[in-house]
């Protein structure tokens, strides 16, 4: 199952318009965990404590 | 009075008189039609241009502990009392510090402010940020700030001998208003927190947060209450509603409606850093550069706390795009 990461709800669930523009990922996408967030002046780290980390991109990173 | 004739009596007195308007004046600007906000604007720029110059302050914010605050500050995604998104993640160490500032460093700023989400510093912290500071401003050279909370008169020392040039605690919102947006700690502790950085020699950066449901006649309030802690710096936020938080179903400022009051700080505070700070971004969309011509003269690029801002060299054209210099703006060094 794959999950929102602004807000954690199940992708299906989820229309979409819960994370802004200027939001970084808050969940991870494969398991809905709250993510470790880190904002610095010019991008973000966003890592859950079970997957890869998440690249400023908002995809995985590989 | 007609608008035409207010506006003048405004700019003769901030700018051939050098006296404050009073709280009638204010409040007669505050209530112009909206058509007027142009020409409000239009006399800040030439109120800012007289009283501090073209330069503008570039400034980078980094939070060095996020999340897991105990203060229930009602627009904040911060606190521990409300279920937000945010997850508090640990101290940021030095190492970590110094390459965020680094970062700062790059976009041309000369401030960098070093955040944390507390009620207050203990020693271990002031000790971290005293040692932060040293390590940043040898590796970068940028003029170093902090925000940390209540502070002290023993921590506001340690800070400001530690070399902390500016520290940053906000009054956000008009004492009337505040018990409505905070009720772990008071307006006045707020405000004593402002007069100890003052009178151990930091300067003091001390902004608002419009759009929490203040009325106009508070945000005057407000502005009559900054001038008493006589601030070198006033960031100037928009509430961006975070989920979660009590605050979190507020709708935006109008754009227009914050191009009126960032025209009033300018003409109520005529000599501060008037600073762009959180929420500009979605309050004013595309409208940021009529900001700048409104009575900013200093402007946080690139992220915040715990959202993201435009991109930094979108900020870094405009300035150029308006002929307006980068500098450093001091009321102290």
């Amino acid at each position: 199952m794959a999950y929102c990461d602004g807000c954690g709800a199940p992708l299906e669930d989820c229309d979409g318009t819960c994370r802004g523009e200027l939001d970084p990922p808050r969940f991870c996408r494969e398991c809905g965990r709250k993510l470790d967030v880190q904002v610095t002046p010019t991008g973000y780290r966003a890592g859950c404590r079970r997957h890869p980390p998440v690249a400023p991109t908002g995809e995985p990173k590989l | 009075m007609t608008t035409r004739a207010m506006l003048a009596a405004a700019g003769a007195a901030l700018i051939d008189e050098q006296r404050d308007l009073g709280e009638a004046e204010l409040r007669g600007l505050a209530a112009l039609p909206v058509d007027s906000v142009p020409a409000l604007a239009s006399l800040a720029h030439e109120v800012r241009l007289a009283r501090c110059g073209p330069e503008v302050e570039i400034e980078g914010i980094l939070s060095a502990k996020t999340g897991g605050c105990p203060e229930d500050c009602h627009f904040c995604s911060q606190s521990s009392k409300f279920e937000s998104v945010v997850r508090p993640t640990p101290y940021l160490n030095i190492r970590e510090i110094v390459k965020a500032a680094q970062e700062t460093a790059e976009l041309g700023a000369s401030e960098f402010c070093i955040v944390m989400a507390l009620r207050g510093p203990d020693d271990r912290v002031i000790d971290n940020v005293i040692e932060a500071t040293a390590a940043v401003r040898r590796e970068t050279g940028l003029n170093v700030a902090a925000s940390l909370g209540i502070l002290d008169r023993d921590q506001a020392k340690r800070l400001a001998e530690g070399g902390v040039h500016r520290y940053n605690h906000n009054l956000e919102t008009a004492r009337s208003f505040f018990p409505r947006i905070v009720t772990t700690h008071t307006w006045e502790e707020r405000f004593d927190t402002c007069a100890l950085v003052r009178e151990v020699g930091m300067e003091l950066c001390c902004g608002a947060l419009l759009g929490m449901g203040e009325s106009d006649d508070q945000r005057i309030e407000l502005l009559l209450q900054l001038r008493d802690v006589t601030p070198a710096e006033v960031p100037l936020n928009f509430l961006n509603p975070r989920p979660g938080t009590p605050l979190g179903a507020r709708p935006l400022v109008e754009p227009i409606e914050a191009l009126r009051w960032i025209a009033l700080f300018r003409l109520a505070l005529p000599e501060v850093i008037l600073r762009y700070a959180g929420g500009r971004e979605v309050t004013l969309r595309e409208l940021q550069a009529l900001g700048m011509t409104a009575g900013i003269n200093a402007l946080i690029v690139g992220n915040y706390l715990t959202t993201l801002g435009r991109r930094p060299e979108q900020d870094i054209q405009m300035l150029a795009d308006l002929k307006m210099p980068i500098g450093v703006l001091s009321k102290v060094i």
